[in-house]
Formats: C-alpha cells, structure tokens, sequence
C-alpha cells in the first residue's frame, strides 16, 4: 500500500508494525510528531504511549519496559539524549531483552532549536550504541523495523538518528497493511547478573559490548541499509562518493543536476560502519568525496580504513564541504565540481535587505503581560536569565530582554551562580524565566540548589497550563496525561514550598499592579523567591473554543 | 511523461496554513500520478515567522529541498513574504501573490512592498484570495485553497481540476469540505 507519510508519522506505522507496545519520550522539534501521535492512537491499537517528565525518566521507564519483555518506542529531539546520556550508557552494557528504538532527531541549520547545532552522531561512538541514519520516510519506515530487528537480534537498543529534512520531509511510502496485534502484558524476570553493572561485571559487561557490536557490523556488511548506487562502467572515472543519511539525496540531486555518473555508497548504518563494504568500494578509487552534514566523523573513518586499503586515493570531505549548516545539492555539486575538476556557477542571490521577520508572541499570549511589565519595573543592572519555550522569543525584539540563555532548566541555576559569585553586598538582582514544563522538566533541581546553597533570585515560573513551544503536549501540572486520561495535577507552588521556598506568590498577571507590587517586594528579599503566573496559553484558549464550539 | 520536476515553493507567515495546503498538493499530485517530495518546518518558525515549504513532483523526485532559482511557481500567501523569494528567484520564475499583508515592527509598508513587486520581470498575479474568502465566504484561512483554485485555472501549476477536488474528498473533514470545495472554485472562477 502506498501513501504519502511525514518522516515521522513512517516511524510511527513501522512501529506498529513491528509489534510496539510500549512508547515514551519527551516532546521537542522535530520529532514531536511521533509522541503526539501515539497519544492518539495508541489506545484503538493496544499500545501504552506516554511523555514522561524529561528524556532521562523516558528512557529509564523504557528499560523497565524492555526488561520486561515488551517492544519500544523512545522518542525525543537531538538535546534529549544529552538528558539521557546518564541511563543510556549503562544500558548498552545491561543490553535490552524486548526490542527497543530510540529516536533522536537533530535540527541542522537550527530551523528549531536554539542552544547549539548538535550533532548526536557522536553518542554512538560514547556509549557503542548501534546508530541508523534514514534519509527519507521510507527509510524511516525501513529503518525502524530493521532498527527492532537489530535490537531484538542482538539485545542492544538501537539509535534511528533523523534530521529535520528527512522528519519533515512528506513522500510516498510503501507500507504493510496495519494489522491488529494482541496486547503483550509485561513480565520482569529477575536477572541481575545482566540488569546490574556493578563491578567487577561492569568489565565483563564491557567486553560483551564490544563482541556485540562486532556481531552487529558483520550483519551491517550484509544489510541492505548500506547500498552502492551506480554501475560498474561509472567506476571509469575513479571517482566514488560516500554519503550518509539524508546527504545521500543531495548527493543524487547534485549527480543528475552535473550530468555526472559516479559510483555512490550509501550508508545508512552510522554506527557500526560497514568496513568491508567501504574497503571493497574504496579499492579501485583514485578519488573519494564523503559528504555528510555537520561534523565529518564518517570521513575520519574512512581515511583510517584507506591507510591500509589504498593510501594512495585523495580524500575529500570537510575541506570542500561546510561543517555548519545543512547541506543541499548546490553545495554537494560545489563540492563535486572542485573533485573532478570541472565548472560550476553557483545561482547569485540578489540581496534586497528585506527586513525579517522572526517569531513572535501569538496575541494575547499572558508572556506579553509578563515579559515588558517586569524589564520596566525591575532596577538598572537586573539580570535577566531566559530558557527554553515560547518564553525564549523574549530574547528577540521587541523585548531584547535576556542576559543569557541555555538549555531547559538553566534559568535558575545559572542565577544562583551569579549571585554566589557576585556575593550578598553587590546586592545585584537576578530574575529567572521559565515555563510550567521546564520547571517540570529540569527547573526544580536548580530551585532546589538555591535554596540549600543559599542565593537570592527571584524566580518567575509562566504557568501557561501547557508545553506550548513544541505543539501543545500535556505536562505534569495539567492534570491530564498523553493518552487523554485524568492524572494527577501537581502543583507548582506546594513542590517550591515542599523543597523550602519560603517567599511564594502565585498571581494571574492580568492583574498588572498586583504583579509590580510583588515583584518589588520579592526584589528585597534575602533568599529565593517565586512567583508563579498562571495564565493560560492564548493559542490553547483558541483550540479549546474551537473544541466545544464544534461539539 | 518527461522526468521533468515540478518544483514549488510555498511560504507565508506561521499560521496561514502553509503546511495544510502542502499537505493537500502532496495528495493531489499522488493523484496524478507523479512521484512527490516535500520539505516543511515546523516550531518556532510557526510562531508567526516567515516559513517557506518545498513541494517537488515528477516521474521520480531525489531530494525534497529546491535549488535557489530553480522554483517553477512561487505561491506567497503574503506580500513580503512573496517578495522575499524575488531574491532567489529564477527567470522561469511564476509569483501567485495572495493581497494580503501582515505587517511587525520595522517592516515595509504595503506600498514600497507592492512598488518592488512591481518592478519585477517574472510573470507575477496578485490576487484578493483573502479579501474574497472573508467576504464571500466569512473566512480567511482558505484563501490557500482559492489560490490553488487560481493556480490551476491559469494553468500555473500542471494539476487537473478533478485531482484537487478528489483530494479535497480524501483529506478535507467532512464538516470542512464545502467551505474548502468553495474557496477552490471561487479562486477557479475569479
Ligand atoms: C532537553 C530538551 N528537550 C526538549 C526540548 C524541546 N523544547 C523546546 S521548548 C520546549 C517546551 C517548553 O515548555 P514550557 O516550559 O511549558 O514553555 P512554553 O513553551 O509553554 O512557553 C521543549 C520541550 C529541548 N529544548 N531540550
Ligand atoms: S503558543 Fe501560547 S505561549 Fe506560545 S506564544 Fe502563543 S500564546 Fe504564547
């Protein structure tokens, strides 16, 4: 059956045809489309889909799952692993028992991300975790079910690496059928000579790993993820490409486009490499282009393999290619042009020094009643500290407002760093901004920090009810999970109260004056403070009218 | 069939419902046969920031993404955002412009904006898909259907009719198809 699938919505049905049973994540761009859609679908097929509270606590309650013998789905964007790193290098050792696939997806070019244009490629290497890079949704679609091959073959999880050109990317797909599954119960049988590193296994788990991955690279020898495209008589030239992930699809635009026939291998499989196949490719070649977006690990790779497979070939890769940015088939036929020594004219741009327009605040959004009403009261030299959400767009005009800005959660601690370092007479003021999920996500353990080590910021949390940024998913404080059902609905105020928050307003900043006088109050204070502005997103408001208006 | 590739951009600001009518086009040139690929953007670029999709159909589609000035036809659901895609247009390069304009703090205004779409040499419409759709049908969002209706009456874009409206009927909600249907066939018929 063909169909036309977003990247993301071909993990989606792969995973469920491969028997998923069993799905967590944390939301972000651009692989929230996965999340998003389990919650509404996996009830109808029996499968239990949730987004924990961050990505470290997604895949924790993965392993659980797997130890348990079910099949799973992990899905988060390219800064999540860094939150998971912690759990996941441990369980490359543990191994898993029912399949498992994590998703990462990375954002070149930074089309939707802020803090740094990451390249999670290098995790696979950190923790021997075998990595799959799709270029397109059909091999998302393939990918993901030879990714819980894999995974229940060789009792590893295994890391589908996506970029937002190939998870935003729509084309026609062909899929299986669906068909209905029983659902699986769990059932955790006790093994904890392989479910507890603790030395000396911890070694011994060591060496396992690596046998394993040795066993994974025969079978990436043989695998049809990793494919020469081009005949043998286009060997001619002496020329060969090696392009991973969705670099391939440049690299086929940019062949067509110079009227050139060269031999290409396409690597679908990042980690473990197939070296065979690349020495037997590599062999006859005078010259070899490898083209793959950002840092070039594969092109390392490839020049330790041809010392011993032919030392003589010229390599090409980063020196003709950006490090920053993602690709596009002029800047692989760039590239190209300069390897085999031929023309090529670039398209000139004309410049006509449009302004641009960048995001900004919906109307009516509660941000614009918090954001200017604080930068105008707050005393000359106040620190401002930013996060993660729709709050970030504070950083942009018209509001220019943030100091400093990382990654969720670091509002406060950064705060707190200040001000212990500045010392109590500067009597500086630092105020922090982050939303309800972030504070869910990661901001408590820096509130908490400055509490117990004593500073003195003052800390807005913008309860907009929702994680707005990443397309409205449910969170903690909500009282409603992924999958529709009540939960309980923790409350922001009484978690500061309980962790030793002493000064604590919760306020609708509608009510303007009641926000200044607060905030110049909670200025003087000599320890941590909070005001948690609860206001609810204007888009949510839009939708939810919507709603019952169409009921 | 020649393995000619239809190559069309499609922008606007977040919000206009950009994506909707890119997932709609997917459908319809599905419809007619060709192979199809498309790129679009989601997150903080929706948040009312200028976002530009790719949509690229023929015998057999590599990469989803459009080479600077290789666009056939350019579908701008706003005016700067339509005279944005001038910088990096080709001569074959056909500009739908849709009459409507979003202004923010440091923008253009709608005359300079029109004056430089005025002076371009591309084969350029600019057409009152929003202004119609609220006046004759009290909504504005499906001012991309009727810019789709209009593209396809001109024969701006290489789609029948009858694929557009069997789209409609595969993808559309039902409550929505008439309202949809209607906005095809007023920008058909203008
Ligand atoms: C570790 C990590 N996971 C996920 C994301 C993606 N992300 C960007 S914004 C955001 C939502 C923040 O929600 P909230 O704090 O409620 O702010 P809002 O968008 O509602 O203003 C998320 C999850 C990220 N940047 N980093
Ligand atoms: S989505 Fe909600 S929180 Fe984000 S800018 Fe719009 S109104 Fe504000």
């Amino acid at each position: 059956m063909k169909k036309i699938l977003l990247g993301n919505e071909a993990i989606v049905r792969a995973a469920l045809a491969s028997g998923v049973s069993y799905v967590t994540g944390y939301p972000g761009c651009p692989s929230a489309e996965i999340g998003d859609e389990f919650g509404k679908i996996a009830k109808e097929n029996g499968v239990y889909a949730e987004y924990a509270t961050n990505e470290k606590t997604a895949l924790e309650s993965a392993i659980g799952a797997s130890f348990s013998g079910l099949k799973v789905l992990v899905n988060m964007k390219s800064f999540g692993i860094n939150v998971c790193s912690d759990v996941l290098l441990p369980l490359a050792y543990t191994g898993t028992k029912g399949g498992m696939v994590i998703v990462v997806a990375d954002d070149p070019s930074c089309w939707s991300s802020a803090q740094s244009e990451q390249n999670s490629r290098m995790y696979a290497y950190l923790g021997h975790i075998p990595m799959l890079e799709p270029a397109d949704p059909q091999e998302c679609y393939d990918f993901t079910k030879i990714g819980f091959e894999i995974s229940e073959k060789f009792n590893m999880p295994v890391i589908l690496r996506t970029v937002t050109r190939c998870a935003h990317q729509r084309a026609v797909v062909e899929v299986d059928e669906p068909h209905s599954v029983e659902t699986p119960r769990g059932d955790f049988v006790k093994n904890p000579h392989q479910y507890s590193t603790m030395p000396p296994r911890t070694l011994e788990m060591k060496k396992e790993l690596l046998e394993k991955i040795k066993k994974i690279q025969a079978y990436a020898e043989k695998s049809k993820i990793n494919k020469i495209v081009g005949l043998p008589k286009s060997y001619n030239l002496k020329v060969g490409i090696i392009a991973s992930g969705v670099a391939g699809l440049h690299v086929m635009e940019a062949l067509e486009e110079l009227k050139l026939d060269l031999p290409v291998l396409q690597l679908g499989s990042f980690y473990p490499l197939p070296k065979e196949k690349i020495i037997k490719f590599i062999k006859p070649l005078k010259k070899v282009l490898v083209v793959e977006e950002l840092e070039g690990y594969v092109e390392k790779e490839i020049a330790v393999l041809a010392k011993d497979a032919n030392a003589k070939m010229e390599i090409f890769g980063k020196n003709v290619l950006p490090i920053i940015g993602e690709l596009s088939a002029e800047k692989v036929c760039g590239a190209l042009s300069k390897v085999v020594g031929m023309k090529f004219a670039e398209f000139k741009t004309k410049n006509l020094n449009l302004p641009k327009r960048t995001a900004r605040l919906c109307e009516g959004c509660p941000y614009w009643y918090i954001l200017p009403t604080i930068k105008r009261i707050a005393p000359e030299g106040t620190i401002f500290g930013g996060d993660i959400g729709c709050n970030m767009i504070g950083a942009l005009p018209p509001h220019s407002m943030y100091d400093y800005l990382f990654c969720m959660g670091a509002s406060i601690g950064v705060a707190h760093g200040i001000l212990k370092a500045e010392g109590p007479e500067r009597s500086r003021k630092v105020i922090s901004f982050m939303g309800d999920g972030t504070f869910f996500h990661s901001g408590i353990a820096g509130m908490v920090n400055a509490v117990y080590n004593k500073s003195n910021p003052l800390m807005i949390v913008m309860d907009n009810r929702i994680t707005a940024m990443t397309g409205h998913q449910p969170n903690p404080g909500m009282g409603k999970n992924l999958m529709g059902e009540e939960a309980p609905e923790l409350s922001i105020e009484e978690i500061a109260k309980a962790c030793g928050v002493k000064n604590i307003k919760v306020l609708d900043p509608i009510n303007q004056k009641e926000l200044e006088d607060v905030v110049k109050e909670f200025l003087e204070k000599e320890e941590i403070s909070l005001i948690v502005c609860k206001k609810i997103c204007a888009l949510l408001l839009k939708k939810q009218t919507a709603e019952k208006h169409d009921q | 069939m020649t393995n000619k590739i239809f190559n069309l951009i499609i922008n606007g600001v977040g919000g206009q419902g950009v994506i909707t009518l890119l997932i709609l086009i997917d459908q319809v040139a599905m419809n007619e046969g060709y192979d199809v690929r498309s790129s679009e953007l989601h997150g903080l670029s929706q948040r009312g920031g200028s976002v530009e999709t790719h949509i690229r159909f023929g015998k057999k589609v590599n990469s989803p993404l459009i080479a600077n000035g290789k666009a056939d036809l350019i579908l701008s659901l706003e005016i700067l955002e339509g005279l944005r895609e001038t910088e990096k247009s080709g001569k074959q390069t056909k500009f739908l412009v849709n009459d409507y304009f979003l202004p923010f703090l440091g923008s253009l205004t709608a005359e300079e904006i029109k004056k430089q779409l005025g002076l371009i040499k591309n084969e350029t419409y600019i057409i009152p898909a929003s202004k119609d759709c609220k006046e004759k049908l009290q909504n504005e969002i499906v001012c991309t259907l009727y810019s789709l209706g209009y593209a396809v009456a001109k024969n701006l874009i290489p789609m029948k009719k009858e694929s557009v409206l069997k789209a409609i009927d595969q993808m559309v909600p039902e409550k929505y198809k008439e309202l949809n249907i209607n906005a095809f066939n007023l920008g058909y018929g203008s």
